[in-house]
């Protein structure tokens, strides 16, 4: 029916007193999503839009009387490491790291701890996850009425290294009467908690995704690890991918950074036009403009039906 | 961030990897005394953060402490690839057995830090990979567990390598790998590592980069151990005006957050655009249909009616710039209202008409009934979330040149 | 420096009637996200650099007697209820 998140997901909101938190709480609760607590060091015994807020992710825990399933991180880039162990920690089995400019190595400190305990992370730099008319976890998609409007329930996974292109796509899919099953904003960072080809088993398993679309962008490899995914693994879903930054293929943005931490290209390996034929190479088709998504990916289901 | 040679030298110093006796200088008179103090044939290299300096003059050998002086003096005023050097580093000339490598970076689909060695060194390690993959070692590390002797030595030994000189690079790369680990870098990079004639290995060159995001938790090496000033941030080039100039509109409001870059951007579309992933597909679009985008710009976070405008009049302020196109994704914390209002006062301000002035409108999202109220009464062409991003940004360029032939 | 305009697209008035009313003029200056209004020794003062940041967010109107706070949209000639 969806991946990750189900209508009884429950999760907390780390950082909850912050400004944007206070606006991400408030966007989950009016989407129907069930926070059942916040953390936030010193501040036990407030409430956030009715949510009670604990010092430790323990004292949340206890509140609820059993396992929290996920947990939104928006605390400061050198507190995020120690908050998304203590998640971890826990017993949380899905922690969105919504914070940017988190250094690399303490990223791959989480993930490591993650993979141990058998949590999954998603971003960091990232806006969260939504299963249309069932569960928004973080910013995605923004206030109630607005992700309503973008995402609508339907046949097409989403998964995107910028935010605010997971919202676009996923609302010209739902405008052209596809819709969403789920769309994961995975993040802009270097590292990240889960690639587009960690995710793809969720997909593949899950009955109502019949294609996937991929935003991506110059910067890393993990484009190369979905080709070899796919063509190892014979996947039975289309992939539809849309490119941005091939004006970083240019001699003098060499080095340079845009748009995310992330995207730089350093190598030839991390190039657009390099992307591209790897991912071609294993059948995933690249879309030149952003429009022709939906119509490639009806054309695609055609195919496949 | 990037370090000079002679950093990276202090850097593998402090994590107790052996290298030569050598000295930074930034005189003649100063490479004099090194030179006399290493006794006997030296080399000078140019300090520069930038390749291709032994191509450029930049790397000389000198047999006497004057010539050594002599060739630091013409080093120091020598230009390479437009930069200046900041010193030059006086090295003896070291006697070579064999030259290894050894490296330690980022391994992204692992989310591991990856270690590298071969015995193939002083040459890309890349080009080694290709042609002799027997001949270089790959090991990943923990990011959590202690860094134990015997990964590296398992690197070393995958190249064949065994005797004293297993025993000897073993701990060197184990080094690499905790300094790596300990401060941030992204690359920590030995080559050559030399094996010299009485047998002992020396790091001769060395290359580190340092993550920017951890720039702030490594003062103690930065500050202290390397002296490196606060403002000292080592860009691959220097900001433009344009660039300063929104960066100090940036730090000025704690509201949203813009960006603007215009280094090899010459066109005459200015782009007030967002957010991260919206500006690259936009900046795309307009160069796919033929447009000349004057910079490179981002809007995110919500940013303040001021600090929207700020953006758009160092857009209209730029040499060469006609129009400006303001095109967004579909936002949903950045409101379409504010950013209306900001980029038709800057058009006001700067005496200009809006209408005529702002090329387009895309930004579709939160508040944009509001906006569209406002862009209507400005008599400013705007569009909503049926028009694409690669439409919208069609219009802008065909306004400015005309219909494409 | 470029001339900087003022009241473009917002303009807030306050009646007489409050404006030198001290625990309204606290109150205003504590509610307003955008800082447009200022308690100037128990007098509303309005701070017209800031007026055209108006997020519209009708704080200030809740936080007074009906009638007696006005924000007028200059661009479709309304004004916020």
């Amino acid at each position: 029916m969806s991946i990750l998140l189900s209508k009884d997901t429950t999760f907390i909101v780390q950082g909850i007193t912050g400004r944007e938190a206070v606006n991400l709480t408030k966007e989950c609760l009016d989407y129907g999503s069930k926070v059942v607590g916040g953390v936030t060091p010193g501040r036990k015994g407030r409430e956030v839009h009715g949510v009670p807020v604990f010092d430790t992710v323990a004292q949340a825990v206890e509140h609820h009387g059993g396992p929290i399933d996920g947990s939104v991180v928006t605390v400061p880039p050198a507190f995020t490491k120690d908050a998304v162990l203590e998640a971890i920690e826990n017993g949380i089995k899905l922690i969105v790291i919504v914070t940017e400019r988190v250094p690399r190595g303490d990223v791959a400190q989480m993930v490591e701890l993650a993979e141990m305990r058998g949590a999954r992370i998603i971003g960091p730099n990232c806006l969260g996850l939504i299963v249309p008319e069932v569960c928004k976890m973080g910013g995605i998609g923004g206030p109630a009425k607005d992700a309503a409007k973008a995402y609508q329930p339907g046949r097409v996974g989403v998964m995107s290294r910028s935010g605010g292109m997971t919202t676009e796509i996923s609302s010209s899919l739902t405008q052209a009467g596809l819709g969403v099953s789920t769309a994961v904003s995975i993040g802009g960072d270097a590292i990240i908690g889960s690639a587009y080809a960690e995710l793809m088993p969720y997909f593949e398993a899950d009955e109502q995704t019949e294609a996937i679309v991929i935003y991506t962008e110059p910067g890393g490899r993990m484009e190369a690890q979905l080709a070899e995914w796919v063509k190892d693994n014979n996947s039975r879903l289309p992939i539809v991918a849309f490119m941005a930054g091939k004006f970083m293929d240019d001699e003098e943005m060499k080095g340079m950074s845009f748009g995310h931490a992330g995207t730089i290209v350093e190598g030839k390996e991390d190039t657009a036009t390099e992307k591209i034929a790897r991912l071609e190479a294993a059948g995933i088709r690249v879309v030149e403009r952003i429009d022709e998504i939906p119509d490639v990916v009806k054309e695609k289901l055609g195919a496949t039906a | 961030m990037r370090f000079y040679e002679y950093e990276a030298r202090k850097i593998v110093e402090l994590a107790g990897i052996p290298v030569t006796k050598y000295g930074f200088c930034t005189s003649a008179e100063e490479a004099r005394k090194v030179a006399e103090e290493i006794g006997g044939p030296v080399v000078i290299k140019s300090q520069v953060l930038t390749g291709g300096r032994m191509k450029a003059g930049g790397v000389k050998f000198a047999d006497t402490p004057e010539e050594a002086a002599q060739h630091a003096e013409e080093i120091l005023k020598l230009e390479i690839n437009g930069h200046m050097p900041r010193g030059v580093l006086v090295d003896p000339k070291a006697e070579v057995k064999q030259e290894y490598y050894a490296s330690v970076v980022w391994d992204g689909t692992a989310k591991k830090p990856l270690m590298l060695f071969s015995d193939m060194g002083g040459i890309d390690i890349e080009e080694v990979a290709e042609t002799h993959p027997d001949h270089v070692g790959k090991g990943h590390i923990s990011n959590l567990l202690p860094v134990g002797d015997f990964e590296a030595k398992q690197v070393v030994a995958a190249t064949g390598v065994t005797g004293s000189q297993l025993n000897r690079a073993t701990p060197i790369l184990a080094r690499l790998a905790r300094l790596f680990r300990d401060n941030d870098m992204t690359l920590a990079e030995i080559n050559p590592l030399a094996e010299l004639t009485d047998g002992s290995f020396v790091a001769l060159d060395a290359h580190m980069e340092m993550e920017n995001e951890a720039v702030g938790r490594q003062k103690k090496l930065l500050r202290k151990e390397l002296q490196i000033a606060e403002d000292d941030t080592r860009e691959t080039y220097e900001p433009s005006d344009f660039e300063k100039n929104v960066s100090a509109i940036d730090a000025a409001d704690h509201r949203g957050v813009i960006q603007g870059k215009d280094h090899g951007f010459t066109g005459n579309l200015g782009l007030v655009i967002g957010a991260g992933g919206g500006s690259l597909t936009l900046t795309d679009a307009v160069r796919n249909q033929g447009g000349q985008p004057a910079n490179y710009s981002e809007i995110g976070g919500n940013p303040s009616v001021a600090k929207a405008c700020g953006l758009a009049k160092e857009v209209l302020e730029k040499d060469g710039v006609e129009k400006i196109a303001v095109m967004m994704s579909i936002v949903s914390n950045t409101r379409v209202d504010i950013v209306a209002r900001g980029v038709i006062k800057a058009c006001l301000e700067l005496g200009k008409d809006p209408g005529e002035t702002i090329a387009i409108f895309r930004i579709p999202g939160a508040w944009e009934d509001e906006g569209f109220k406002i862009l209507e009464k400005y008599g400013v062409e705007y569009c909503d979330r049926s028009v694409s991003m690669w439409e919208a940004a069609g219009r802008a360029v065909s306004k400015i040149q005309g219909a494409p032939a | 420096m470029p001339e900087q305009l003022n009241k473009v697209f917002i303009d807030v008035e306050v009646d007489d009637s409050i404006r030198n009313d001290p625990a309204i003029a606290a109150k205003l200056e504590e509610v307003c996200p955008v800082d447009i209004f200022k308690d100037a020794g128990g007098t509303v003062e309005i701070v017209d650099e800031n007026v055209d940041e108006c997020v519209l967010c009708r704080l200030c109107i809740e936080a007074s007697p009906p009638g007696t706070v006005h924000v007028k949209k200059l661009y479709d000639g309304t004004e916020l209820a």
